[in-house]
């Protein structure tokens, strides 16, 4: 895929789509995603609710309800040799938690609530550990002093509701650290905290990923966030992946409309404008998200498109690779036209 | 003369628990805040989870009975006036709220929610009615055949869009908004606040506009107020609120917010801690557990919102 890069990909997910069986049909909530996670990098996941990023994280661990989602054949979902797309349950189980551990927006639904924190974290190393009891509680312990949780002799003894939400992200952390894994999926880690917790959970985040050189894949609605931390972004609708690429190309030189317009409608603090002459309007993208069931023809975009043509409500764009690592799923790009290379698989 | 005023408004909730329900003590949602807001003008109030300002938002149009305090509407008292004496002012003040779907009736379509509305406040005739309807659909920006539609057939944005309508059907002159844009996504936060705007500016209201979000506020607000525990520690003007801010929480919070710019990396984490509760309220100044600047005296007195230079107040032991 990318060969001038000096280090192998630790996650390659080729192909990529998932369904959804719901009562007015099958919906595919995420369609022919590929990307590679390279060690030691965070990979920003963005885009508005229904676009498919969290089901494309869920389904990297195969974390569909049952019976609901599944995996479309077809996909593939490389890690340590091993394809999880079709992975049976087994290796599943000796990869979730351990080699890949994931964090959610809510952690009180994420803890249980009935058992102390120490004991949740000794849960995830007596299952993937041969540690005996006694050195589980003290890695239990180093776990917390890790996330910065002060006096964690006490609070390994303490149960969720004790905590502030601040603290239980950070217990989290932990757990999902506990085991040292390749790959940690944050999925809207900082949604649901205020936003001076925010910055300390993120900072915590960025520390710990520099330390244990994990590999992070951050998915947040959060255009902020992303700029501060991640080094590539994918950019999602509609359950399409529309733009690629480093994390200054995608904020300073975005190519596809849908991710400039994104930009252009955040209010942004500290304009240095009297307040009369402020342009008061934000720049909205007009409509709104196209429903999975009725996908319009041709780009999935289009008909919220400041820049489209008759060609873009015809023919689907395909997914264009550029220089510097970069792709676009769009006709008529903003900025110079990549080079013509279609993706190869 | 400001719109509305509101004078050192206080409001503590009782907890109860225990075998005979007693009152185990109070959380302090509010301690004393006052500001007053001009005809016209945008008053925004930031501040995290627990600092009262939903609170405060309530209280100020009356929804939640303040403890101790006063509240101003054009010039008249209205802190203790009685249902029937209120209602009058009521029909002035409207409140949007954070989530729309759980503020509307599920049962009633579009028309029949607006034509209750309109009529609840004594509006004219059955064709007035329906013209004012249509009219109002038109304004918020939904197409004609939403009229006959349910709240469950709309997205977030456009049940944000019949929220708006509801509050704008009796013609109020001030709007409190709660979060109005909070649930909705980037894009359609954007579609709303500017329609928000447009409102404002067509109709001249008055707004007291509540957010966590302050690069929101510094977009669409005249001047904050930053909220702390129940306390207003910062009231600025929003123009240039980056380089104004004074107080230590104000800056805390500026800079935390995370800036959509790759080439302009810092360190967030700015503040240790968390927020304390508000159940047993420190002594002194509520930000003194996590401030940079603290002195020993914030912990033994609470400094009052003191103007300092050109409109801005600052309760702050630190700041001259």
């Amino acid at each position: 895929m990318n060969p001038a890069s000096p280090s192998t990909p630790v996650l390659q997910v080729r192909h990529l789509s998932t369904c959804f069986k719901t009562a007015q049909g099958i919906v595919t909530a995420v369609d022919d995603v590929s990307f590679d996670l390279y060690p030691g990098e965070t990979l920003g996941i963005v885009g508005e609710s229904g676009c498919g990023k969290t089901v494309t994280s869920k389904s990297i661990l195969r974390l569909l309800p049952e019976g609901q989602g599944f995996i479309k054949p077809g996909s593939e979902i490389w890690f340590g040799g091993v394809n999880l797309a079709a992975a049976g349950e087994k290796i599943l189980r000796a990869i979730r938690g351990a080699r890949i551990a994931m964090i959610f927006q809510e952690p009180m639904t994420a803890l249980n609530p009935v058992f102390t924190i120490g004991w949740q974290i000794e849960e995830a190393l007596q299952y993937h550990s041969k540690l005996p009891r006694r050195e589980r509680r003290r890695r239990a312990v180093e776990m917390l002093r890790l996330v910065e949780i002060p006096n964690p002799e006490q609070r390994v003894k303490e149960y969720p509701h004790q905590l502030s939400g601040g603290m239980r992200q950070r217990v989290m952390i932990a757990i999902a650290l506990c085991c040292e894994p390749d790959i940690l999926i944050a999925d809207e880690p900082t949604t649901a905290l205020d936003v001076t917790i925010q910055a300390q959970i993120l900072q915590l985040l960025e520390g710990l990923r520099r330390k244990l050189n994990t590999s992070v894949i951050l998915i947040t609605h959060n255009l902020g966030v992303v700029a501060q931390v991640c080094d590539r972004v994918l950019v999602m609708y509609a359950g399409r992946i529309v733009e690629s690429g480093s994390v200054f190309d995608i904020f300073h030189r975005p190519q596809h409309p849908y991710t400039q317009a994104l930009l252009q409608s955040l209010p942004r603090a500290g304009k240095k404008q009297p307040v009369e002459t402020r342009p008061r309007r934000l720049p909205a993208i007009p409509g709104i998200v196209p429903s999975l069931l009725d996908l319009p023809r041709g780009c999935r975009f289009h008909d919220r498109c400041p820049c489209k043509q008759d060609r873009c409500a015809e023919e689907e764009p395909r997914l264009l690779e550029g220089p510097d690592a970069r792709e676009v799923r769009c006709h008529y790009p903003i900025g110079p036209a990549p080079a013509a290379a279609e993706r190869g698989a | 003369m400001p719109l509305v005023e509101v004078k050192r408004l206080v409001k503590h909730f009782p907890l109860r628990g225990g075998v005979f329900n007693r009152e185990l003590g109070k959380v302090h949602a509010l301690n004393g805040v006052s500001f007053r807001i001009e005809r016209g003008e945008i008053l925004g109030v930031v501040g995290e989870s627990g600092c009262g300002k939903s609170t405060l938002g309530k209280a100020a149009i009356r929804l939640l009975e303040p403890t101790s305090g006063s509240i101003f509407y054009d010039g008249q008292e209205i802190t203790r006036l009685a249902h029937a004496r209120l209602m009058p002012f009521r029909r002035r003040m409207q409140i949007i709220f954070q989530d729309p779907y759980s503020s509307l009736n599920p049962r009633l379509t579009v028309r029949a929610m607006l034509r209750e509305t309109i009529r609840f406040h004594g509006a004219a005739g059955r064709r007035e009615v329906e013209k004012a309807i249509d009219e109002l659909i038109g304004k918020v920006g939904l197409r004609p055949d939403a009229r006959e539609k349910f709240p469950h057939e709309f997205s977030g944005g456009q049940r944000q869009r019949i929220g708006i309508a509801r509050a704008l059907a009796v013609r109020p002159e001030f709007i409190v908004a709660d979060e109005p844009v909070s649930s909705l996504d980037v894009s359609i936060q954007a579609q709303i606040l500017n329609l928000l705007m447009d409102l404002q500016e067509e109709y001249g209201l008055t707004m007291l506009f509540i957010s966590h979000d302050l690069k929101i506020i510094e977009h669409f607000c005249d001047r904050m107020l930053v909220m702390y525990l129940g306390y207003a520690v910062e009231e600025l003007p929003c123009e240039n609120a980056g380089e104004r801010a004074l107080h230590p929480y104000t800056r805390a919070l500026l800079g935390a917010n995370p800036i959509d710019d790759p080439d302009d990396r810092r360190p967030l984490a700015v503040l240790q801690g968390d927020v304390p509760s508000p159940f047993d309220l420190p002594k002194g100044c509520p930000f003194a557990g996590r401030c940079p600047l603290v002195e020993e005296r914030c912990r033994r007195e609470m400094p009052p919102l003191e103007e300092k230079t050109g409109g801005q107040k600052v309760a702050c032991w630190a700041v001259e």
